[in-house]
């Protein structure tokens, strides 16, 4: 089996791992951590980290071409020879540009190394400006975490640094600290290699080089903000959270932008229970390492003022507040009702947008209730096409796709689907339970709803009227829109960041969703409205549900631990 | 000693010397026709016995680079000659396309022939003007002639295209990865090696990167043949298996403080006192050289006490008694003794700041710091431990060390290290002085 060697460098109590050896390079005697790497081609940054050692890299990044110029990661790189000695070779490498091979030794804290860290440190500080007090990256800069562990605690230079101005208006989104800039060139890789776009580029020389836009060609495409995320200092800001949040007072959970169907691993920031933003999350088995900047940003109307905050009935043709309480034995009663008199004519609808939890509960109340409640699925957004990247400077997609914003602008259709077919057998969609209403078939609909607010709502004004003719309907929805006009009860829906649960993505990849807030006011999530419905006692608990739905849905079966682990699990593709 | 016989200069200045008349009357394509009765591997191996090594600065032996190419690649191969000379101090090349351009030609056509090369691409500096208006004179007339073109000289097969592209300006551009990106419209940053552009360079084919002199030595090697070739120079070091030994002719640029500044042909290893006494007639206004440049200012000084040195690949380097960097270009630069170290030392800062390309860290930082010290120094504000600070940044930076990706900042760090070494007193006493010198700020064009 291959094996690299990697230098042990003994933390403050840390336990030294047991399968450590000793091996002598010349005079010196090295801690060594073998790491099997098998037939992977990995650099030394890589390998070291199968190894559990941390090489500081800036300019690395594993989505983007190597240049190898930030010179951070240098190691010294030798050979493990089949008598056990190590030939060194004496020179500095940079980590991230040296492939490591059967027998590679790779010394990440010799002398040598420990002193160019310092000094390649130093040298980026030179001309820093090091306000990190005002710096929306403080707390998570890379420059500030590698000076604290591998840098000096004092700069030599006594120098005026230079001062080029900055420039706010980089892109509609983002603004550039020019002097913060490390150089790294992450960024303009970025636009050139994975949105293809190219509006970034590096002008003038040495020390006197910047980051810069032609005149009138912003940094404005549909990925551009994830050059912040891989900006390891301050240089790049989101104009979304610039100044809004010191990032140590933020919680961060892992989660999925429910913007479209593909699904992205994100970071959901908050704090006293308001989102903040979000960031991409790396996922091999979904996105990736990035995200676009329609979900990064689109996430605004969660925190709005406008959201329903308590159950309202209508009384007098007007939607009035009454307690929760008192809500779900009002809905409860009505499904009992219409039920007795008619279950055919009771259609219950679920939106894409709902957990796999949820519409698993939902679905399972309903049949519960008789098997001849319908259940359906809500309207699929669909906004335009796939769109992919990178593209070239006019517009066109390129080969091989390295990103695609899906034109299915929900996160769960699948889930949904998937569940629908096994309670309902066939899958009804929206339009059909539309037939059912204007022919007069249906006396009550259960719609859950909870789209976000986008475009011109969820419901076409044709469909609203014609749904408006269904005797009771019942509302699951964030604000008010066409469908809590026609509504006779709306319970406020919960948006995905209060959500715990699943999504299955585009590609059947079912991934976690973890609540970073909670619903405000007397909002719950559809998954304890169903649960308090159901007269379940206790709170949604998500693992315990998803065990729950992998033993009675077989296309669930996959999920049996509950666990979906940081990347999610791929459902088997049979639908 | 007999007179030397120039070899590359001998048609330098004479009537007409630029045509392709001219210079087929003085036996020019000579070489060329001797060259396509022979295997491209022969013309190879007779460069590889030559020893010739490349005159571009590195000194990397020219023949054994072009073995390095990938065997039986389908092409297509380039070939970029490297006319961007902007080592400071150093016109050599500018003389060679100038004066006898075919003489460039005829070694481009025979290496391009060797490594099965059927493009060409001469990356001229902008500044040479009169140098690329006589090339691309030399490439029509050898066009018209049937010495550029399809079936060379009836050879079937063998076919050349030649193209002059024009530099915009950048010292970084002579670096070899440098001028390929340059040449494929990019900014001029030195690429990583590996790969190494014999393995993938222009466009990312193989190709072999030769500097003007190196080429122009390879038409008379394949003239005159490998033997009399190393019957010039200094032979390798029979004790250092390292040595690969200086052979052949060299065009020495003489400047600074002397009194006659010029280009004088000789064969490697003549010594500084030699080249400056009786080619560049002495130091100027009857001074002593306080300091010599031995090939450039990125190869760092000799003192006066070295001036018996010779200027040849194995006399200089990291490991000889003087510690300069190499030969560098042969560019000798003459300081006398009442001119300042402060001052040679911030020229030199200056320029190394304005052309660090600004990829990797330590250098684009280390030269600016390095100007903002030594600019400090020459205002009167200098510290003892500035000059600490200044010998372990210039240590530090450099493809030697292994921090950075081109040699250009070993050539920067190279001329601070060294001041500071041979001449601290100097530095000491001038920051003790108090002294003051200010500079008419020039614009920063960066
Ligand atoms: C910063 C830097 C500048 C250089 N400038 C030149 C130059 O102007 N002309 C040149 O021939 N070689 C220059 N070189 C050397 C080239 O990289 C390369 O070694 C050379 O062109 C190879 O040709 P040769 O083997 O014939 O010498 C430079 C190297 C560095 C690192
Ligand atoms: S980029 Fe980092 S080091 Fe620089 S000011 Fe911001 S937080 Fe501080
Ligand atoms: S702006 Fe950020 S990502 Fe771009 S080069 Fe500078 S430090 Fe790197
Ligand atoms: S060493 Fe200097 S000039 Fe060379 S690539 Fe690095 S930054 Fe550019
Ligand atoms: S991470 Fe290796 S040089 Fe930047």
């Amino acid at each position: 089996m291959p094996t690299v060697y990697v230098t042990y460098t003994p933390k403050n109590n840390g336990k030294p791992p047991e399968n450590l050896i000793s091996a002598q390079a010349g005079k010196e005697t090295l801690q060594l951590v073998p790491v099997e790497i098998g037939s992977d081609k990995l650099n030394c940054i890589q390998a070291a980290q199968r190894a559990g050692v941390f090489i500081p890299h800036y300019c690395w990044h594993p989505a983007l071409t190597v240049v190898a110029s930030c010179r951070m990661c240098l190691v010294e790189v030798g050979e493990r020879k089949p008598d056990g000695s190590i030939a060194m070779t004496g020179k500095l490498v940079p980590g991230c540009q040296t492939p490591v091979k059967d027998g590679t030794v790779v010394v990440t804290n010799s002398q040598k190394v420990v002193h160019e860290q310092a000094q390649t440190l130093e040298s980026l500080l030179l001309n820093h400006p090091l306000d990190c007090p005002v710096c929306d990256k403080a707390g998570e800069c890379l420059l500030q975490d590698y000076t604290y562990e591998f840098g000096r605690a004092t700069s030599r230079m006594i120098d005026l640094k230079n001062t080029p101005a900055n420039k706010p208006d980089l892109g509609p989104n983002i603004a550039l600290f020019t002097d913060r800039c490390i150089m790294c060139s992450r960024c303009v890789r970025f636009t050139r290699e994975i949105a293809g776009t190219a509006e970034l580029q590096i002008i003038n020389r040495g020390n006197h080089s910047e980051i810069d836009i032609f005149p009138g060609e912003p940094l404005d495409n549909k990925l551009a903000t994830n050059v912040v995320d891989l900006c390891p200092v301050g240089a790049l800001c989101s104009k979304d959270f610039l100044y809004k949040h010191r990032v140590w007072n933020l919680k961060t959970q892992n989660s999925v932008c429910p913007d479209c169907s593909t699904g992205c691993s994100i970071h959901l920031d908050g704090n006293k229970n308001i989102v903040y933003r979000l960031r991409p999350r790396e996922n091999p088995q979904a996105q990736g390492y990035f995200m676009c900047d329609e979900g990064r940003l689109g996430y605004h109307y969660i925190n709005s003022k406008e959201r329903f905050l308590r159950p309202l009935r209508r009384q007098d043709g007007k939607l009035t507040p009454f307690s929760y309480d008192e809500a779900i034995r009002t809905v409860r009663q009505m499904l009992k009702d219409a039920v007795a008199k008619d279950a055919f004519g009771v259609v219950v609808v679920l939106s894409p947008f709902l957990t796999c939890e949820e519409a698993f509960l939902l679905a399972k109340y309903a049949k519960s209730l008789s098997k001849a409640v319908q259940l359906a699925l809500g309207p699929v957004p669909i906004v335009g096409e796939d769109d992919t990247y990178p593209k070239d400077r006019r517009g066109r997609p390129i080969q091989p796709v390295k990103f695609t914003i899906r034109a299915e602008k929900c996160p769960n259709r699948q889930g949904v689907e998937r569940i629908l077919r096994h309670y309902q057998g066939q899958l009804i969609a929206f339009d059909e339970v539309v037939r059912q209403a204007e022919a007069g078939k249906l006396q009550l609909l259960y719609l859950a709803a909870s789209y976000p607010p986008r475009g011109d709502g969820w419901l076409t004004a044709e469909q609203a009227a014609t749904l408006g003719k269904v005797g009771q309907v019942i509302l699951h929805d964030l604000y008010p829109s066409r469908a809590s006009e026609i509504a006779h009860v709306v319970i406020p829906g919960g948006a995905f960041a209060e959500k715990d649960g699943t999504f299955v993505n585009h590609a059947g990849l079912a991934q976690a969703i973890h609540w970073a807030i909670t619903p405000t006011g007397e909002c719950r999530t559809e998954g304890q409205v169903v649960l308090d419905l159901m007269q379940r006692p206790g709170l949604l608990h998500a693992a315990t549900l998803r065990k729950e739905l992998a033993s009675e849905v077989k296309a669930f079966a996959a999920l049996a631990s509950g666990d979906l682990g940081e990347y999610g699990i791929l459902l088997d593709s049979t639908k | 000693m007999a007179e030397f016989e120039p070899v590359l200069l001998r048609r330098i200045l004479k009537n007409a010397s630029p045509s392709l008349e001219a210079y087929r009357a003085d036996g020019g394509y000579r070489a060329l026709d001797k060259a396509l009765a022979m295997s491209p591997a022969d013309v190879t191996k007779a460069v590889v016995d030559s020893k010739l090594r490349g005159r571009g600065g590195a000194g990397f032996p020219c023949g054994v680079k072009w073995t390095f190419l990938p065997k039986d690649h389908p092409g297509p191969i380039y070939l970029c000659v490297n006319a961007d000379e902007s080592e400071p101090c150093t016109f050599n090349n500018r003389i060679l396309m100038h004066q006898d351009p075919h003489q460039v030609l005829e070694g481009m056509i025979i290496a391009s022939y060797a490594i099965r090369a059927q493009v060409a691409y001469l990356y001229i500096r902008y500044e040479y003007g009169d140098a690329t208006r006589a090339m691309q004179q030399a490439i029509d007339e050898a066009y018209a002639a049937g010495l550029l073109g399809k079936n060379i000289l009836g050879k079937q097969g063998f076919d050349l295209d030649v193209y002059i592209h024009r530099g915009a300006g950048a010292y970084i551009c002579g670096e070899e990865t440098g001028l390929i990106e340059s040449l494929e419209g990019k900014r001029a940053w030195p690429r990583i090696k590996p790969p190494f552009p014999a393995v993938e360079g222009a466009f990312r084919k193989p190709t072999i990167v030769n500097n003007i002199e190196t080429l122009a030595c390879v038409t008379h090697i394949l003239d005159r043949g490998p033997e009399w070739f190393k019957s010039m120079g200094t032979p390798a070091d029979p004790a250092n298996p390292r040595d690969a030994g200086s052979y052949g002719p060299k065009l020495y640029c003489i400047s600074g403080h002397v009194n006659k500044p010029c280009c004088v042909e000789l064969p490697l290893g003549v010594t500084a006192r030699e080249l400056i006494d009786k080619h560049g007639g002495g130091v100027w206004k009857g001074r002593k050289a306080k300091a010599i440049v031995p090939g450039g200012i990125s190869m760092g000084f000799l003192t006066a006490d070295e001036i018996d040195t010779k200027l040849d690949f194995g006399s200089l380097g990291p490991f000889t008694k003087n510690g300069c960097l190499g030969l560098g270009t042969a560019a000798v630069t003459v300081i006398d003794e009442e001119t300042s170290m402060v001052d040679v030392l911030y020229n030199i800062c200056r320029f190394f700041e304005h052309e660090s390309c600004g990829q990797c860290t330590p250098c684009r930082e280390g030269t600016g710091w390095m100007l903002k010290i030594v600019d400090r120094i020459r205002k009167g504000l200098g510290r003892a431990e500035d000059l600490n600070i200044l010998e372990e940044v210039g240590h530090q930076i450099g493809i030697m060390p292994g921090t950075t990706i081109c040699g250009l900042a070993d050539g920067a760090g190279w001329p601070v290290k060294q001041a500071i070494r041979k001449f601290r007193a100097e530095f000491e006493s001038y920051i003790k002085s108090g002294k003051k010198t200010h500079t008419l700020q020039l614009v920063a064009a960066h």
